[in-house]
């Protein structure tokens, strides 16, 4: 997960490396009280604790065992701005001392794993007021996150990779996930066992930070689709190569089928209202799946 | 161990070692973005750019060899990708996804063989990086081979009171949980440990560091001569392979 | 002559409502080395933070003349330099000189005043070579050395050490010893090593659930509670 230099074009590597420089200094500007420098003996303590706990090994089946990557058991311990940060240290840590990343290449692991795996991990959190089902999605997510990311960002550069072993890959990231889920929720109980200060209560999602995330996705879903609709996948392409796109048939004829509202007349509108169909949609379901389980969760 | 290897090197006394950090990290990451916006399907000078680091490597008094062995690391990650891509038709990828990632693995090795931890990340908070990471950074390399050796001890201990064949599945997991939180609760009293420490010495709420940095001739001479090979390198190309 | 320490009748509890001392009276003249022996938990190492105000309690310690408060903290941390069990935990920058200098940095000193302060600190405690290293590297008895060049960089009256000879083989304990020796700051010295102690110290308080139990002569009192090894 952890991207070599090399890998990456230009453009990609070039503006994670900004956007990354640009959100660690807002990052610390913002976060203020939870980075200051008497803290900081602790974040980096965790930081290096983080490292060790990777070299423990989990047995999940015959001759298979997992690793914690670790942003999940950050964030719910130590909070996700201070997360972020530690998350960011240990990259460039591992970057430099044990060449796991390139240089080059770190704003985009950052961006992957410090910014997005930890925010993947913290938002369900959240959003389901803790909880050992929020924990294992919050984990898995995390490490979904930024693995998709990765391979997201190498598909962008021009890496070629073919669709079975995309499978793979896929694959391989969804074991990856359930096991960061298992350990963080196993290793979050012996925590809460031994002192159960040391994991954080989320609060309540506030007024503002719900807007605030909505906006994002709504303007996320809205822009991105102008940008992707030129453009066929960079999976569609490998498709389209493959000569698999022709045998596709439908199986279910979706009422939303290629992202178009049929009854809208602008084409940007069409794909943009069909997108935040969809996020609503998803909005929807998450807010039910959420008080249904919180009502599980308090009987 | 690798990372010990790299340590003890980056102690030696040599032409390179006595530069300016901040000089060498600039002139790295000068040389990883001169390597890393070759177009693709140019061909990378692979010559020059292995003479210019072989060139350092003597100058730094290091076995190239040693070196050389280090930056292979990356190597299964690349060649798994190179691999791929030869097969989708595109050698010209393949090859410069090789070349690209070990040359640039190659000059990380180097600048780490050459200049102390410590130092490249002060060379990074003059560059501006946000002085929190900086910080964590050096307090993370402090604590992550003791904790590290820490983890080990246990771990060991747990194998010698009858390790993972008799135990189910499970329990084995769940000890490995709690071998985890306790890893954590011993870090934190350590982290606790440190911060009454600090205080003890009258730490004020603000780390004062000792400011040593001296840019002398030498390291302008350095920055100018590796600066103008680089250019000089990106700007010449050999051949290029269209597609 | 005044008392560098004195402490009357300090009392501490933990938070969970542990008595962890109950009524300590103590007093260290300038120049003198005192043993402070007892059983695990009977309080020494809780005694010895709040000789530097890192733990309050009730009762009163002066340090120097001045009371140990939160206004004259920074005065009494830099008169008593307390030298923690584990040495890990003391050196946390990353390198030795960086290390040494950080009490002076913090006492405001110019950086190449600090700088020249902990130079001077290291050679005392004979380390001026590692000056450059990380403490990662260094053996138990090279960090102990270089966790009291630390220390002795403060210029402080007043040396606090909690078991100090922990994790050090025979040799560096003797070289310990002789470093201790020259150091003309009073001296309490936290130790189970009855040995060490008997080089250095004189007198000795013996500490049983968060008292001082008895005092005296180093080896009477070692004598009396089964302390002394006889050779």
């Amino acid at each position: 997960m952890h991207i070599p230099d090399g890998f990456l074009s230009t453009p990609v590597w070039a503006a994670l490396d900004a956007g990354a420089i640009v959100g660690v200094s807002v990052l610390s500007r913002s976060a203020g009280r939870e980075v200051e420098e008497t803290r900081i003996p602790l974040l980096g303590v965790m930081g290096a604790f983080v490292f060790a706990a990777q070299m423990i090994n989990f047995p999940v089946g015959p001759g298979t065992s997992g690793h914690l990557v670790g942003a999940a058991l950050l964030a719910y311990t130590l909070g996700p701005a201070a997360a972020s940060f530690v998350m960011t240290a240990i990259l460039a840590v591992q970057a430099l001392v044990f060449q796991d990343g390139g240089l080059l290449a770190l704003g985009a692991n950052v961006f992957n794993m410090a910014f997005a795996g930890v925010l993947a991990a913290y938002l369900p959190y959240r959003l389901l007021r803790g909880g050992n089902t929020a924990i294992f999605l919050g984990a898995s997510l995390s490490v979904l996150t930024s693995a998709a990311l990765a391979m997201g960002e190498l598909l962008i550069s021009g890496v070629p990779i073919r669709p079975s072993l995309l499978m793979i890959s896929v694959s391989l990231f969804v074991v990856s996930a359930l096991i960061e889920g298992a350990i963080t929720l196993a290793a979050l109980r012996s925590l809460r066992a031994l002192n159960p200060a040391w994991v954080k209560t989320p609060g309540r999602f506030t007024r503002v930070e719900t807007l605030a995330v909505g906006s994002v996705a709504i303007v996320l879903a809205a822009f991105g689709v102008m940008l992707a609709s030129g453009m066929p996948d960079g999976l569609e392409r490998l498709l389209e190569d493959a000569g698999v796109a022709a045998r596709a048939k439908p199986i279910i004829r979706a009422p939303l089928a290629d992202y178009e509202a049929v009854f809208l007349r602008s084409e940007w509108l069409k794909k943009a209202s069909a997108g935040l169909a969809g996020l609503a949609l998803i909005y929807t379901l998450c807010l039910l799946a959420g008080r249904l389980l919180a009502r599980r969760g308090r009987s | 161990m690798h990372h010990v290897v790299l340590d003890h090197w980056s102690r030696r006394h040599s032409v390179i070692h006595a530069r300016d950090a901040r000089a060498k990290l600039a002139v790295a990451i000068l040389l990883l973005a001169a390597v890393a916006t070759v177009p693709v399907r140019r061909y990378v000078d692979v010559a020059g750019f292995s003479a210019l680091l072989a060139a350092a490597t003597g100058l730094a008094r290091l076995p190239l060899l040693g070196l050389a062995w280090r930056a292979a690391l990356v190597l299964p990650f690349s060649v798994a990708f190179a691999v791929m891509s030869w097969l989708s038709g595109d050698p010209g990828r393949a090859a410069s996804l090789l070349v690209k990632s070990y040359v640039s693995a190659f000059t990380v090795v180097l600048l780490l063989s050459t200049t102390a931890f410590p130092d490249i990340a002060r060379a990074a908070e003059w560059f501006r990086l946000p002085r929190p990471v900086i910080l964590l950074m050096q307090f993370v390399y402090r604590y992550l081979f003791v904790i590290s050796e820490q983890a080990q001890h246990m771990w060991q201990a747990s194998q010698c009171r009858g390790g993972a064949r008799r135990a189910g599945r499970r329990r084995h997991f769940r000890a490995a949980a709690g071998a985890l939180s306790v890893l954590f609760a011993r870090s934190y009293e350590r982290a606790e440990g440190i911060q009454r420490a600090m205080a003890a010495r009258g730490f004020g709420g603000r780390f004062v560091t000792l400011s040593r940095w001296r840019f002398g001739w030498a390291d302008a001479l350095f920055l100018a001569v590796s600066v103008m090979a680089i250019a000089g390198l990106r700007s010449f190309e050999v051949a290029s392979w269209t597609r | 002559m005044d008392p560098v320490i004195e402490v009357r009748d300090l009392r501490f509890c933990y938070a969970d409502g542990a008595p962890a001392l109950d009524g300590v009276d103590f007093a260290l003249m300038p120049g003198e080395t005192v043993a402070v022996l007892g059983p695990n938990g009977s309080g020494k190492t809780t005694f010895a933070l709040h000789l530097i105000g890192l733990l309050h309690g009730e009762g009163s310690i002066s340090v120097c003349g001045k009371p140990v408060r939160r206004e004259n903290l920074s005065f009494v941390r830099r008169k008593v330099g307390l030298l923690f069990q584990d040495a890990d935990e003391q050196l946390f920058m990353p390198t030795v000189l960086e290390d040494v200098a950080f009490g002076p940095l913090n006492l405001g000193l110019a950086p190449e005043a600090a700088g020249e302060r902990a130079r001077a600190a290291l050679r005392r405690v004979g380390m001026e070579e590692a000056a450059a290293k990380a403490p990662y590297h260094l053996s138990a008895g090279e960090k102990r050395r270089v966790a009291l060049a630390g220390v002795l960089a403060m210029d402080p009256e007043v040396l606090v050490l909690d078991e100090p000879t922990t994790f050090l083989d025979p040799p560096s304990e003797r070289q310990l010893v002789a470093l201790l020796r020259e150091l003309p700051q009073a001296k309490l010295l936290v130790t189970h090593d009855v040995p060490f102690a008997r080089a250095l110290a004189t007198r000795a308080v013996f500490f049983e659930r968060g008292r001082i139990v008895d005092q005296g002569p180093l080896e009477e009192v070692a004598r009396r509670h089964g302390w002394l090894t006889e050779s």
